[in-house]
């Protein structure tokens, strides 16, 4: 199969157009990739319709940076701080400018998802009958099936899936464990997938575990070796959320100001991911490696 | 013994979940309430996290996020978001586990906009999956802090369905099965009463009803049988602080 390797910038250069709608952070809370957030904001992409169930501060500081024109997601803030302050005041001021809201349930973006992964117009649920999610959302509808009431969920079909996986080969074949949130289905439903993995391996380490494998390498556009790129959300088995940078975040963010000096200390002020990494500090990131090992039994896919 | 109001709504809450139920964890203090009743009074529970783990044992150690790296280790299963819901949609989970901004007398919660919606005063952060968890599960608990403009009379936006507005509402609707069990406050805990309206249904220690009323933002009715919320137990208070040592959710 092709090779797809690419340097950060350019997979972001590549495949990421303005305007383009993108999932990133799929995962909901871990494995999200604030590198590729990062290197949008240094492209200065623009008109962004960003995608997700809950992507924890990564659609905040995209927000903050002007690159977002439309939100399609359940849930947009800080997890363990509280309200993001850029949402915020985008919705409640207009600052940067105001942006677009397409509410969801965790559920019903899964389903429009799956429903783009399956090539389907729209998929059905029980969940969301009576909430006001039906009125700030006219894509959800109500219907009847059989003297049912449900809600049909219109597919999301989005240009462009951002995923992060701990190891991919060079073909895009790769290996995804832990929480999965809905990191499948948003792959299947994209044109184009860009994955960022903490390590490039030799296919035979993916071939010899195929239920491991995310999406056939042949769905995969660009495979970034981009090892820390969820910091400071966390990667199973390499390393621990960062809280204390998430609760930082939310008390430099506070302002407009601050916000801003917060993005040109960590992302515009930076090069590439490895300077944000050094930024980050070399003590802290080793603090917040995974040390010890906890292997999963060997699974026998011999046929003889 | 002492104890924090955080600490006792957690035992409020926990004390809430059954033996062997199926229970939907929401973020925050709903996470603490589980581990408490898991390793108090039902040993058998399940808890799903809705970024796709299955646990039957909780984390040893505080969660800031339920896709903290401690919650994945020992899972029972790590799969999609989407099968717990379809699993949640089919009805079989005995009960979700909420926070929420705002509730109303029927016991709608609000996590979405403070105002009217197309321009709201204030941005909450949204669903997630407590819509979800509020259609879906066969009985919803929320946990709260008790204030006058959080308890509301009616809220601006309904994310996660209680009873509408009251009686059947929700079969009118027609959302599959729930509503609420009970609403857990810094002050006490309300159950659904007369046509699903909430009703003060155990008022915590030290606590006046006076209080209470004036930090409503309705006519609060009265159980009958209107109790004291037991305190906590040593050995609930025990859980809570082997896991949150310093206070973080419960200080």
């Amino acid at each position: 199969m092709e090779e797809k390797v690419q340097s950060l910038d350019e997979a972001i250069k590549d495949h990421v157009k303005n305007g383009d709608s993108v999932v990133m952070g799929a995962c909901l809370e871990p494995m999200i990739p604030f590198a590729a957030a990062h290197e949008l904001v240094r492209q200065q992409k623009e008109k962004l319709n960003v995608i997700a169930p809950i992507s924890d501060i990564l659609f905040d500081m995209l927000i903050g940076a002007g690159a977002v024109q439309k939100v399609t997601a359940a849930w947009a803030g800080n997890v363990s701080a509280g309200l993001g302050h850029n949402y915020r005041r985008s919705v409640e001021k207009g600052v940067p400018f105001p942006i677009e809201i397409e509410d969801h349930s965790n559920f019903s973006i899964g389903l429009a998802l799956l429903a783009g992964a399956m090539g389907v117009p729209f998929l059905p649920t029980r969940s969301l009958l009576g909430t006001n999610l039906l009125d700030s959302n006219p894509h959800l509808q109500t219907q009847e099936y059989e003297g049912e009431k449900l809600v049909f969920v219109p597919a999301i079909t989005p240009d462009v899936a951002i995923l992060g996986v701990q190891r991919a080969d060079k073909e895009g074949n790769a290996h995804l464990w832990g929480n999965l949130g809905i990191a499948q289905d948003a792959a299947m439903a994209s044109k184009k997938i860009i994955l960022l993995a903490e390590e490039i391996v030799e296919s035979h380490e993916i071939d010899s575990d195929p239920n491991r494998i995310l999406v056939p390498g042949f769905k995969v556009s660009s495979v970034v070796s981009c090892p820390g790129f969820a910091h400071p959300s966390p990667v199973q088995g390499y390393y621990r959320r960062d809280h204390e940078f998430f609760h930082s975040y939310h008390k430099e963010t506070k302002t407009r100001e601050g916000y801003l000096s917060w993005l040109d200390q960590y992302v515009l002020g930076m090069n590439s991911h490895k300077e944000y990494l050094q930024k980050v500090g070399r003590e802290r990131l080793e603090n917040l490696q995974i040390k010890e090992e906890k292997l999963a039994a060997p699974v026998n896919y011999s046929a003889e | 013994m002492n104890y924090t109001t955080g600490e006792l709504m957690v035992v409020a809450a926990a004390r809430e979940i059954q033996d062997k139920e199926v229970v939907f964890v929401g973020m925050r203090l709903p996470m603490l309430a589980f581990a408490v009743a898991k390793r108090t009074h039902a040993p058998n529970a399940v808890g799903f996290y809705e970024c796709g783990i299955v646990r039957d044992f909780p984390s040893e150690e505080l969660l800031y996020t339920m896709g903290d790296t401690p919650n994945i280790e020992g899972a029972k299963w790590c799969t999609s978001t989407n099968h717990l819901m379809f699993l949640m949609q089919r009805g079989d989970v005995d009960c979700g586990f909420i926070g929420g901004a705002e509730i109303d007398k029927y016991g709608n919660v609000n996590t979405s906009y403070i105002g009217d919606h197309k321009k709201p005063a204030v941005k909450l952060p949204g669903s997630g999956g407590a819509a979800d968890i509020a259609s879906l599960s066969k009985r919803l608990l929320v946990i709260m802090n008790h204030e006058k403009r959080r308890l509301t009379d009616r809220v601006d936006y309904i994310t996660s369905p209680g009873a509408g507005t009251g009686g059947d509402w929700r079969q009118e609707k027609g959302l599959p099965r729930g509503g609420i069990g009970a609403l857990i406050t810094t002050l006490g805990v309300m159950r659904p009463g007369d046509n699903n309206e909430l009703e003060l249904s155990s008022i915590h220690p030290g606590v006046s009803k006076a209080e209470v009323n004036e930090s409503t933002g309705w006519d609060l009715k009265e159980a009958n049988d209107l109790k004291e919320t037991l305190p906590p137990q040593p050995e609930e208070l025990n859980v809570i602080r082997s896991i949150d040592p310093d206070g973080f959710w419960t200080g």
